[in-house]
């Protein structure tokens, strides 16, 4: 198990981070410049109330979005000096991210969006329905590969989404809010899924209301009003 | 991603967005499809004016009676009617004075009634000679031809133009079969084949005589040795003018006539009715184009509309495709691929009904339409260029944003 607290340099790491919104003439500064490090292999669940950044922040760490003031470092470079190819390499190779609104095309079936990664990362053909079903099972979805994401329920929708974030096998999964949707059965379902990712030495991050899915991480970071209010190590896990 | 991959995204695209791919592959189908008929049809009446001015005879020169510049048309002492006679006819076959001149046809031309069995018919009866068959180009489907026996000895005999003979004899064998003309009766030796009929004449209801038998018989009195027209042959296409001034100089010196503008017969070319004739035809062609390119903009219009509409409506498809690790690369490929498989299919399909129509409409509008090769090339490539110009520069632009920004888009 890795020590969240050594003291080898950090994958993610931000520096100063501001984001300011500008719509127009309208300014609003949703990050003021906050400071974070996460290890590799660290599993850290991000809290705060609605509008708080939360969002804002995993954008930024999935090379989504970019900051305005300060700094991102992943493995220890700047995102800042890489070009859009490298990124999009970052993006399919080393992040899965799953979206707080799942985000899928409605045009392609489950398996079709869960073998996107995939086609962007050179994958055979063969081998993505193969790894897409896979996955698909993984979050108990094994009868529904051929259904288009209308088709399926809320809950469903968003196992699709965790399982495109899983298929690629990235060495880190972002999800913002993963089991905002699901009932208390699929939530432990898909945070045992996270768990045994975890115990593997995937680098987790993931952002949730409610304390009872915090309590699964090792490490809980509250989020209020843009900056970072506590940075907590949770008892029961690292004891 | 390879180009394959790209490939089968595209189509999967196209394919689940089978109503919009169709209505933008019908949009550059209608304008291919214009095109190709228009320009087609352009060309083919071009083609059509051409071939029926031809078939008057090649490399022909006509010298009609009176004058180019004197409306009244009539001069000299021959009666009231003809400048030119059988003289000049048989002066400009001469191959000392005029050794450009191949052929030469005298015509004598007067309306008159035929009568066959119980069947009355009037048309255009002309006496000429032997060489008229070659002068004027024609051909016959049975018998023979006047010869120059006939014409020397003033024979009873009449050549049938294919309508007049259908009018007279119907199914029956023609040749063999007795007509009254001018109370004489006169045998058939042959049947034309059809010619069709110019802007004119129907050059398929006529009788032909021998001249002599014309003249003496038919028309009589004063006016036995004029003649209506006389059509020359040159030699050859570039002997064509040296033929209109050995024509010309002959018949002023035989009508005794100094100054050419004075001259009281008129010599005009084929060549210069076809040039005519064609030149006007172009300018209808380039007018057709026109028109027929505006219609394909116009579709362009529509196809660029879909498109502009199918990028921004998919900008957030752009976004998770990013998000999920494609380059920008991939994401312009993807697009380029699809507004050219719409281009490519909307123009091959808009060939194909172009060039089908092309060959089934003729038989009901009853003008060729011809097919342009480059018409077709040109068209399909201005299809596949507004398809692929008009898709893929929003794509583009969507393919720049952030990743997030193209997600959050509505
Ligand atoms: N594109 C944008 N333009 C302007 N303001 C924005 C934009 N995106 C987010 N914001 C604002 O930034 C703040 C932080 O938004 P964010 O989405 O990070 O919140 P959050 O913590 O994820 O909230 P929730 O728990 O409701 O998802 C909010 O006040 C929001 O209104
Ligand atoms: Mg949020």
């Amino acid at each position: 198990m890795i020590d969240p607290t050594t003291t080898d340099a950090p994958v993610i790491e931000l520096r100063g981070a501001g984001k300011t919104y500008r719509s127009g003439s309208i300014e609003f500064e949703a990050l003021k410049g906050i400071d974070l490090a996460i290890h590799a292999g660290e599993y850290v669940a991000i809290m705060g109330p609605s509008g708080s950044g939360k969002s804002t922040i995993m954008n930024v760490l999935g090379c989504l979005d970019t900051l305005t003031r300060g700094e991102y470092r992943l493995g220890g470079t700047d995102v800042n000096d890489l070009d859009e190819v490298e990124l999009a390499e970052i993006r399919n190779r080393q992040i899965g991210f799953v979206f707080q609104g799942f985000n899928l095309l409605s045009s392609l079936p489950a398996w079709r969006n869960v073998e996107l990664p995939l086609i962007y990362g050179g994958v055979p053909r063969h081998e993505r329905k193969l790894r897409a079903e896979q996955s698909l099972e993984r979050v108990g979805l094994g009868d529904r590969f051929d259904n288009r994401p209308g088709e399926l329920s809320g809950g469903q929708q968003q196992r699709v989404a965790v399982a495109r974030a899983l298929v690629g096998e990235p060495t880190m999964i972002l999800a913002d809010e993963p089991t905002g949707n699901l009932d208390s059965v699929s939530t432990q379902d898909v945070l045992a899924l996270f768990d045994e990712l975890h115990a593997r030495g995937r680098t987790i991050v993931l952002i949730t209301h409610e304390l009872e899915v915090a309590r699964r991480a090792a490490r809980v970071v509250w989020v209020r009003d843009g900056e970072i209010l506590r940075d907590e190590l949770n008892e029961d896990v690292a004891a | 991603m390879s180009w394959l991959e790209s490939l089968r995204t595209s189509w999967s695209a196209v394919y689940s967005h089978a109503l919009r791919s169709a209505l933008t592959v019908l949009g550059i189908l209608i304008g291919i499809a214009a095109v190709i008929l228009t320009v087609g049809l352009g060309l083919g009446t071009q083609k059509d004016v051409s071939a029926q001015i031809s078939s008057l005879g090649s490399n022909l020169l006509i010298v009609a009676p009176g004058s180019s510049t004197d409306t009244a048309g009539v001069r000299g002492g021959f009666g009231s009617s003809s400048t030119l006679t059988i003289a000049d006819a048989e002066a400009l076959a001469s191959t000392v004075n005029a050794p450009d001149i191949s052929g030469v046809a005298a015509e004598k031309t007067t309306s008159l009634s035929l009568e066959a069995n119980d069947t009355n018919w009037t048309t255009s009866v002309t006496g000429t000679t032997t060489s008229w068959l070659d002068v004027r180009a024609r051909t016959l489907s049975t018998g023979e031809f006047i010869s120059a026996e006939d014409e020397e000895t003033s024979a009873a005999v009449v050549v049938l133009g294919s309508e007049t003979a259908d009018e007279l004899f119907g199914t029956q064998r023609v040749v063999g079969q007795s007509v009254v003309i001018s109370d004489k009766t006169f045998q058939v030796i042959g049947v034309l084949d059809s010619a069709g009929s110019d802007s004119s004449d129907n050059l398929d209801d006529l009788a032909i005589v021998p001249f002599s038998t014309a003249a003496s018989v038919l028309v009589g009195g004063t006016e036995s040795a004029a003649v209506s027209t006389i059509y020359l042959q040159a030699a050859s296409d570039g002997q064509l003018s040296a033929a209109y001034q050995e024509a010309e100089t002959l018949l002023l010196n035989l009508h005794s006539i100094t100054d050419s503008t004075a001259a009281d017969f008129t010599i005009s070319s084929q060549d210069a009715l076809v040039s005519t004739a064609t030149a006007v035809y172009e300018t209808l062609t380039i007018l057709l184009t026109g028109v027929a390119g505006l219609s394909l903009l116009v579709g362009g219009i529509g196809v660029m509309n879909i498109m502009l509409v199918s990028v921004s409506e998919r900008t957030r498809e752009i976004g998770l495709r990013k998000a999920l690790g494609a380059p920008p690369g991939a994401i312009r490929r993807q697009f380029l691929i699809e507004a050219a498989i719409l281009g490519l299919s909307g123009g091959l399909l808009g060939a194909i009904l172009g060039v089908t129509a092309a060959l089934v409409l003729p038989g009901v509008i009853g003008s060729s339409i011809v097919v342009s090769p480059a018409a077709v090339g040109l068209s399909i490539g201005v299809a596949i260029v507004i398809g692929v110009s008009f898709g893929v520069y929003p794509a583009t632009r969507a393919a720049r944003l952030a990743p997030i920004d193209a997600l959050r888009s509505e």
